[in-house]
């Protein structure tokens, strides 16, 4: 399994252990200690008040939906879920952080205890402790503006609700701890607790690494590197932090604890601080905030309303929708079209034509209109109706194509009364078919009597004459059935 | 000077102008406040404007509140929009309060007019007010003296009969001390029974908002206008409390533990000797008082050691915010450090640094277990040895203060003679009960010959009302308290 890690330098010679930190920004609509908006993009220090702003004499008051959403995470990613919910000062000094302490969770976080599995890319299955995930507050930010001496802050995200979860040592490589990354994402969407939208901040990892000689041994010193915010400079990070460290221990040295930071450019982990300059951050109970009870009861309701998981998801697109594991892979990655899909199916569609249908026609709208899903004009009742045409024989998957770019087009208009006015509906009605098929074989009596004359490849001559005379509604397997009997 | 009830029910009447009420009170603070220095900040216009729209309120026949034209001073650590909040501190120089306390909100809407911000020792800490960045007061029965603190400003105010009413906050016994020391009545509220949302923080799990006032029944009205719930203070409790000025005044059958722990060698012998007559004045009107032995609050000697590690271990996050970042002065240094470090080490005065490096010290790896973590576990044990005294008795008493008003530089230079003024407070903040200090006489010989003695009542957890009416009859039994010159009045 380590052979999917090795470092560069020395092949198999060093075996890294890798835990991660993740900090989620829960989906709140509003701050954890106080009413502004917590929202991505605004104008800096325009989403502020007093609370956030650490004036003298102001208290926090606790969003009740941000502990609503952390409960849910701890029990999506398998986590205990502690029921008394009480928070700590975490102290230290950074322009960011309005108040000088961050209201966190020390010797009791929230959820605790929890094993997490996930997919390799080889196909297969690993499970990982989850150490803790506690609630805390963001921080603001800071910005350097280019080539002005100063420094500028900004308290929008200041108080804006975090879970952050604490891996076990469990991941054996880079590419292990991508996986794992890439599944937590997408475990925490599913659970509508996090849009875990890295560029936007929503979901940033911190990664723990150390060596040791062999799988058995005891663990190294382990070093801290920050800030990893994009899937390709985790693993990039990673292995450089892995090279770093081989090339110390193949010299004889000794890897000293120390926190890193990642330059993309180089490509290199550079130290940002070493253990003697570990902050105390003289944790101490928060006396602002009572401890909260939660209950077993509540739990027990999160649990129940707890939307489903991919892996539940793809389980159940395989199993019960009987679809190709690919379609399934293709409908869980995007949470959004597993959506649409069930929506769909919801509404009436038969799930295997749904499906296809969503991947090739409602996919190429999305694509071609460069909106997500939930900003087409199609929706899953107008798809279910398409399908249901399609499947009942009423309309060919090649007009269903056209049919598509018009319903789209014109949501105002009934898909049925759609494909009336543009003439797609099949005409499957034997009765009517018989009368065309009688004709065609009057016209081409030629053709039939060479037929019968023993050149049976002419039938398929016989049955495009009858498409074509049906101007291409007619259903090609009832033709095929009517012609066959007209002529035996 | 009237009292806040009577100025409020002549006011409601329309026997009184609410303009008549401020400019008298101004006239007076401009007449004293060069003798006690109880103000920081004053301002005139708005509360000439307050009470012109007040008066116009009673004129429209709306119920003008409860405390009608009623001038209150407050700490300059509790908010009122765009009004100072120095904390008596230069690191808040300039600032002014972009929002409303809860304490302030409630005032108003009761028609009190909000006159002046009185002075404190610096964000609180101190027990002289001379830790005041802007100068210190004095006590208006002798100026050569302190008045007491951190709530000085407001019990000089009060004391020297400016206002009836001042508001001030205590974590260790900086509203009832000052009230002693200044022979005027200040109460601490059951912790969670006031709003904190808008005082500057201390001691955060101690601090508690509280009345100052010239007259014991006052206190009770104004705890009835400023306690109450709060959503946006946490620790605030939900529901209704007892109103203090509409319960019972009666000390018929009340059982009063007066408990040895309390008294050490450090209490002037003439303070004990008022608070031995004040007992016989409360066993007179039918109160049953029993002397504890020693043992019953076996931990409150240890009052002063714990309360100064959680107060400051509490103190130093919550001064953390004051960086210079945001608000108030900043003085600039090359590096970030270097900023931090001047704005805090030049604009915080020597005793808020001395509380910060020690909660910092107290919360540190490696010390954490063996001082904070200790004093919270002694602290629990104050808690409990008070629940088994209430248990046998409804209030306990005993000095308020172990001495009177000492001289202004007497304790300055000894951080730990000025930390045991609050030996006797301290122990009713760490246990969060109601207290209140009444006046009970002037000490007749030794140090503090002819300064005003406080007599303290603790009651247990939300019984404020009770510790209020017992105030009240303990006055009404007693009489007017002793006022000194300044306050225009003599019964001494
Ligand atoms: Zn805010």
């Amino acid at each position: 399994m380590t052979g999917t890690a090795t470092p560069h330098s020395a092949p198999g010679r060093w075996f890294p252990v890798i835990g991660l930190e993740i900090h989620v920004q829960l989906a709140t609509a509003t701050k954890m200690f106080c009413r502004c908006e917590a929202r991505y993009g605004a104008p800096p220090n325009t989403l502020v008040c007093p609370v956030c702003t650490a004036q003298p004499g102001t208290l926090p008051v606790l969003n009740a939906e941000a502990v609503r959403l952390g409960v849910l995470a701890g029990l999506a990613i398998g986590c205990e879920i502690d029921t008394v919910l009480e928070f700590d000062r975490k102290n230290y000094y950074y322009p960011d952080l309005p108040k000088g302490y961050q209201i966190s969770q020390y010797d009791r976080p929230l959820c605790h205890d929890g094993r997490f599995a996930f997919e390799l890319p080889d196909g297969s299955r690993r499970e990982i402790t989850i150490q803790r995930a506690h609630l805390e507050e963001d921080s603001g930010k800071v910005i350097h503006p280019e080539g002005l001496d100063l420094s500028l802050v900004d308290l929008n995200r200041a108080g804006t609700p975090l879970l952050e979860i604490v891996s076990g040592p469990d991941l054996r490589s880079p590419a292990e701890a991508s996986a794992y990354l890439q599944a937590m994402r997408q475990t925490l969407r599913y659970a509508g607790v996090s849009d875990c939208d890295m560029e936007k901040g929503s979901f940033r990892c911190d990664a723990n690494l150390s060596l040791r000689p062999s799988e058995d041994a005891p663990f190294g010193t382990r070093t801290e590197v920050k800030n990893l915010n994009s899937f390709r400079f985790v693993e990039a990070a990673l292995n450089a932090e892995i090279e770093r460290q081989s090339a110390v221990l193949d010299a004889g040295g000794t890897v000293i604890q120390a926190t890193l930071g990642f330059d993309p450019d180089s490509g290199l982990t550079t130290q940002l601080r070493t253990k003697e300059e570990v902050h105390d951050y003289r944790y101490f109970r928060e006396p602002d905030l009572p401890a909260f009870a939660v209950t077993a009861d509540w739990i027990e309701q999160l649990r129940g309303v707890l939307p489903e998981s991919p892996v539940a998801r793809h389980q159940r697109y395989v199993g019960v929708f009987a679809l190709a594991p690919e379609h399934a892979d293709a409908l869980v990655a995007d949470k959004a079209l597993g959506d649409f899909l069930d929506a769909t199916v919801d509404a009436g569609a038969s799930p295997g034509s749904a499906a296809r249908w969503i991947l090739s026609e409602v996919l190429r709208l999305a694509n071609a209109a460069k909106r997500p899903l939930d900003e087409l004009a199609i929706t899953p009742a107008r798809v279910a109706e398409v399908v249901a045409l399609v499947d009942a024989g009423q309309l060919s998957l090649q007009a269903s194509r056209h049919l598509a770019t018009a319903v789209e087009g014109q949501p105002e208009v009934a898909v049925r009364e759609l494909a009336e006015a543009l003439d797609l509906l099949q005409v499957s009605g034997a009765d009517e078919l018989t009368g065309v098929v009688r004709e065609v074989l009057a016209v081409e009596a030629d053709l039939v009597a060479r037929y019968r004359g023993g050149k049976t490849e002419l039938f398929h001559a016989l049955l495009g004459a009858v498409m074509k005379a049906s101007r291409g509604k007619a259903n090609p397997g009832t033709v095929r059935e009517l012609l066959e009997r007209e002529l035996a | 000077m009237l009292s806040a009830s009577s100025i409020a029910n002549r006011v409601r009447a329309g026997e009184l102008d609410p303009v008549a009420v401020a400019t008298e009170a101004l006239s007076r603070l401009d007449a004293r406040e060069p003798a006690v220095h109880a103000y920081l900040h004053v301002d005139r216009e708005d509360v000439m404007q307050r009470a012109e729209a007040l008066a116009q309120r009673v004129h429209r026949g709306d119920d003008p509140g409860r405390l009608a034209g009623v001038p209150v001073s407050l700490k300059d650590n509790i908010a009122v929009k765009g009004q100072t909040l120095t904390a008596g501190s230069r690191i808040l120089e300039g600032y002014r309060a972009p929002y409303t306390s809860h304490v302030a909100e409630r005032l108003q809407a009761e028609g009190a007019l909000l006159l002046g911000r009185t002075n404190l020792d610096e964000f609180a800490m101190g027990a002289s007010t001379e830790n005041s960045a802007y100068g210190a007061s004095r006590n208006p029965w002798d100026t050569s003296r302190v008045p007491g603190g951190s709530s000085g400003g407001s019990a000089a105010a009060v004391g020297a009969g400016i206002v009836p009413v001042a508001l001030g906050s205590e974590t260790g016994g900086s509203i009832r001390q000052p009230a002693a020391l200044c022979g005027v009545t200040g109460f601490k509220p059951t912790y969670g029974h006031v709003s904190r949302y808008g005082l500057v923080a201390f001691g955060s799990s101690l601090d508690q908002i509280g009345p100052i006032t010239a007259h014991a029944e006052d206190a009770a009205l104004v705890y009835d206008v400023i306690a109450g719930a709060d959503p946006r203070d946490s620790t605030c409790l939900r529901g209704e409390r007892p109103s203090a000025a509409r319960a019972k005044a009666d000390v018929e059958g009340l059982r009063i533990a007066v408990p040895e722990d309390f008294v050490d060698d450090s209490v002037d012998a003439h303070v004990l000797m008022r608070v031995s007559e004040a007992m016989a004045v409360l066993e007179e009107a039918g109160a049953i008082v029993k002397v504890v032995e020693r043992g019953r609050l076996a931990h409150a000697p240890l009052s002063i050691p714990v309360y100064y590690l959680v107060s400051s271990s509490e103190a130093a996050a919550n001064l953390s915010r004051f960086d210079g970042m945001r608000y108030g002065p900043r003085h600039e240094g090359d590096t970030l450090l270097d900023t931090y470090r001047a704005t805090r080490g030049e604009l915080f005065g020597p005793e808020v640094r001395r509380r910060i490096m020690l909660g910092t010290f107290a919360l540190s790896a490696g010390y954490h277990d063996a001082w904070y973590r200790k004093a919270l576990q002694v602290r629990r044990l104050i808690q409990r040895e008070f629940e088994a005294l209430f248990e046998e008795f409804d209030l306990v008493a005993a000095p308020t203060s172990p001495f009177g008003a000492f001289s202004m530089g007497e304790k300055t230079d000894d951080p730990y003679a000025m930390y045991l003024c609050d030996l006797l407070t301290a122990p009713a903040c760490l246990a969060g009960l109601p207290s209140v200090s009444v006046p009970c006489g002037l000490s007749k010989r030794g140090p503090y010959k002819g300064l005003p003695v406080g007599l303290q009542l603790i009651g247990a957890a939300g019984e404020d009302h009770r510790v209020l009416a017992t105030a009240r009859a303990f006055e009404s039994e007693r009489g007017e308290p002793e006022r000194c010159e300044l306050f225009g009045g003599s019964a001494a």
